[in-house]
């Protein structure tokens, strides 16, 4: 039994079901980030935690007990929203202690717990305005206190840095953390974004519609991604996803690719297991930080294939220049050192780390992993 | 933001001359005064012994002031059969529309906060039919009303007519606050349930301080509309008639000469209330009407 549990978890609104029999458990401390595109059911799940939204199917337990049908103020949960979703009439204070006083928690003890939040986000010079005259940025800040007052269980987050430009949103998003690392609580957080995704979470569930793709650490979701839509929705630039088909060499596998001038290339995987494979049709996985020039490839790998191909675009982004190349009639992205020489329209020597790549099945899209 | 505006305005302002723009007041001033002239004729016969009126000139000054018009539409003049004056009834139209004017705002309140908040199967449904109502002719429900303030033994009293008042005007204030209220965000209801505040809780503490616009519309058109009523305080007033009515009968007695400085005198009595609420209140009426339509 885990701190919160989500068994066989369904939603319909009338005939529709919006989230398909969804099994999440999520232990004590620990912060669990519900990924996916919009409107793929995640807002919903997050609702049915909290209780804003009933639970059509199955159980959701938090430390053990059920609280399907439990009334939202009755899960010991606290919620920040998109809009924040402050008071407009009430001060920055009365907002942070309105859920307590609603608990009839006494005066004094109100204003000491106030009063530490107000410390630990650095409001305290705010308590006394609307939120109509706070920022952004502090109207964020006030959102998480009012939650934090409050003690809850659990914390429940739904895009809450979405509307914020885009500077001060990876500033918050290092402050949620941090808190986070502080603080030990658990967390259940929402975003469409897999930045925000991977940089925050102990543990992703992918979402897409309706359905949890994958559960798992980051880097499980990254490194090992469950399909081919996991594969590409996580991750920017987007893993490559080539054609390609299985020629055992030697007793090791490879993916028989063509270049940009269709000549085939054979490159050899790291996984024995796909030798069963042979002859048939996969789809590759390799990320862009996988496909380098020669000097910028990772030294610890085993399994570094050289490969010359022509180059389609180079769009230098700073710390990093990113190439397109054509393999098996799709276009490749690979990223390799700004100072790298390389010209639209050249061949170019890359390096591919094959120890990194995947092997989905074209048919049902699922990584091959036997 | 707003000094961004502005600044955009004064660029694309046509920059009109001094001779335009003199033009301009001048016709609007003429509007002013021409609007103005019925409360100005009303203003001096009000204060004229009856004579100066009879002998001609409605439009002069008095040369006599006096305020024994007022005093007599006040409480002397011939209402019917009674010279009770107009007190009596100002008072009824009081009565009548304080209560009226509360009740259809508060009730006009929580309709809009379930409609917009509390949403239930067939909540469409109501609100159009509530709509609906508006559009409701006053003449087509006389009968079944009065048959309704009979059963419940309301005929003819000043609860009767709050009554009627209340239950026409409840289609306008639920049409007015639920259009408000769909522009507040759901969002701050969810947090206040997570907050632990109840159905009334989040009316009392979320909603209702942020609704002075629109109650101040509502109240407005609630109060004007029930206190210029005639045809229900008419039809239904029995005993207990607002002053509409009994300005009628002051006017339209037809005994004795007709004191047109009391029927002026009057008039202003019956139409001061609904003056003084627009003098008062008519800048957050605007305000109130615009805050639905164009977010602030
Ligand atoms: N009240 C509702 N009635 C019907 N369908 C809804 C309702 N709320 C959400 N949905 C549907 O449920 C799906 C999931 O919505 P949501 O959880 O908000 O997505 P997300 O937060 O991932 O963007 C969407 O397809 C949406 O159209
Ligand atoms: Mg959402």
């Amino acid at each position: 039994m885990s701190f919160l549990d989500i068994r066989r978890a369904t939603k319909s609104y009338g005939t529709v079901e919006v989230l398909h029999s969804v099994d999440i458990s999520v232990e004590e401390g620990e912060f669990l980030v519900l990924v996916g595109p919009s409107g793929c059911g995640k807002s919903t799940l997050l609702n049915m935690i909290a209780g804003l939204e009933s639970i059509t199917g199955g159980e959701i337990a938090i430390k053990g007990r059920t609280v399907n049908g439990v009334h939202p103020s009755k899960r010991n949960i606290a919620m920040v929203f998109q809009s924040y979703a402050l008071y407009p009439n009430m001060t920055v204070a009365q907002n942070m202690t309105f859920g307590l006083e609603m608990h009839g928690v006494p005066k004094a003890e109100r204003d000491h717990a106030l009063a530490d939040v107000a410390k630990l986000l650095q409001i305290d010079h705010l308590l006394d305005r609307k939120p109509g005259q706070l920022s952004g940025g502090q109207r964020q800040r006030v959102a998480m206190g009012r939650a934090l007052v409050r003690k809850p269980d659990v914390f429940l987050f739904d895009e809450p840095l979405s509307n914020l430009d885009a500077k001060l949103r990876v500033d918050m998003r290092t402050e949620i953390k941090k808190l986070h690392q502080k603080l030990g609580t658990t967390i259940v957080y929402v975003t469409h974004d897999q930045i925000e995704a991977m940089t925050l979470s102990t543990r992703i569930a992918v979402m897409n519609k309706g359905h949890v793709q994958q559960l798992g650490t980051p880097r499980e979701i990254y490194d090992r991604p469950a399909n081919v839509f996991v594969a590409t929705f996580m991750g920017s630039p987007a893993m490559n996803i080539i054609p390609a088909s299985v020629v055992v060499k030697d007793g090791c596998p490879n993916a028989r690719v063509a270049d940009a001038d269709g000549v085939e290339r054979l490159l050899p995987f790291s996984q024995p297991n796909l030798a069963g494979r042979e002859g048939r049709e996969i789809l590759l996985g390799i990320r862009p930080e996988a496909i380098t020039d020669p000097e910028g490839a990772d030294r610890k790998s085993s399994n570094i294939v050289a490969m010359s191909n022509r180059v389609g675009v180079a769009e230098p982004a700073g710390s990093d220049t990113f190439v397109t190349m054509t393999l098996s009639g799709r276009d490749v992205i690979g990223r390799i050192r700004a100072d790298a020489n390389v010209t639209s329209g050249e061949p170019f020597s890359f390096a591919i780390n094959m120890e990194k790549a995947v092997a989905f099945d074209p048919k049902t899209e699922e990584r091959i992993v036997h | 933001m707003a000094s961004a505006s502005s600044s955009a305005m004064q660029d694309t302002a046509v920059s009109t001359g001094r001779v335009t723009r003199t033009f301009v007041y001048l016709v609007l001033a003429l509007f002013a005064l021409f609007y103005l002239l019925p409360l100005y004729v009303m203003g001096v016969n009000s204060v004229k012994p009856l004579v100066e009126i009879t002998s001609g000139n409605m439009m002069a000054l008095p040369q006599v002031w006096t305020m024994a018009p007022w005093h007599s539409a006040w409480s002397t003049a011939q209402i019917g059969v009674e010279p009770t004056g107009l007190k009596p009834y100002f008072l009824n139209s009081i009565l009548m529309v304080v209560p009226a004017v509360a009740i259809s705002t508060i009730v006009g309140a929580l309709n809009g906060y379930i409609l917009t908040k509390w949403r239930f199967r067939g909540d469409t449904w109501v609100f159009g039919l509530m709509l609906f109502s508006c559009f409701i002719p006053f003449q087509i429900v006389l009968i079944p009303m009065a048959m309704v303030l009979g059963q419940l033994g309301l005929a003819g009293s000043v609860p009767g007519l709050v009554l009627v008042h209340v239950v026409y005007g409840i289609g306008f204030t639920t049409l007015y606050f639920r259009n408000y209220y769909a522009a507040f965000p759901t969002e701050l209801v969810r947090a206040a349930q997570i907050d632990g505040a109840g159905f009334f809780r989040i009316f009392w503490r979320i909603l209702l301080p942020v609704s002075g616009p629109i109650a101040v519309v509502s109240v407005i058109w609630q109060f004007t509309n029930i206190w210029n009523d005639f045809l229900f305080g008419a039809s239904f007033g029995g005993t207990s008639q607002p002053m509409t009515v009994a300005l009628n009968n002051l006017v339209q007695s037809s005994t004795g000469v007709k004191e047109y400085n009391v029927h002026f005198a009057g008039a202003i009595l019956a139409a001061l209330p609904t003056l003084f609420v627009y003098v008062v209140a008519g800048r957050y009426f605007v305000r109130g009407l615009m805050a639905g339509s164009v977010k602030g």
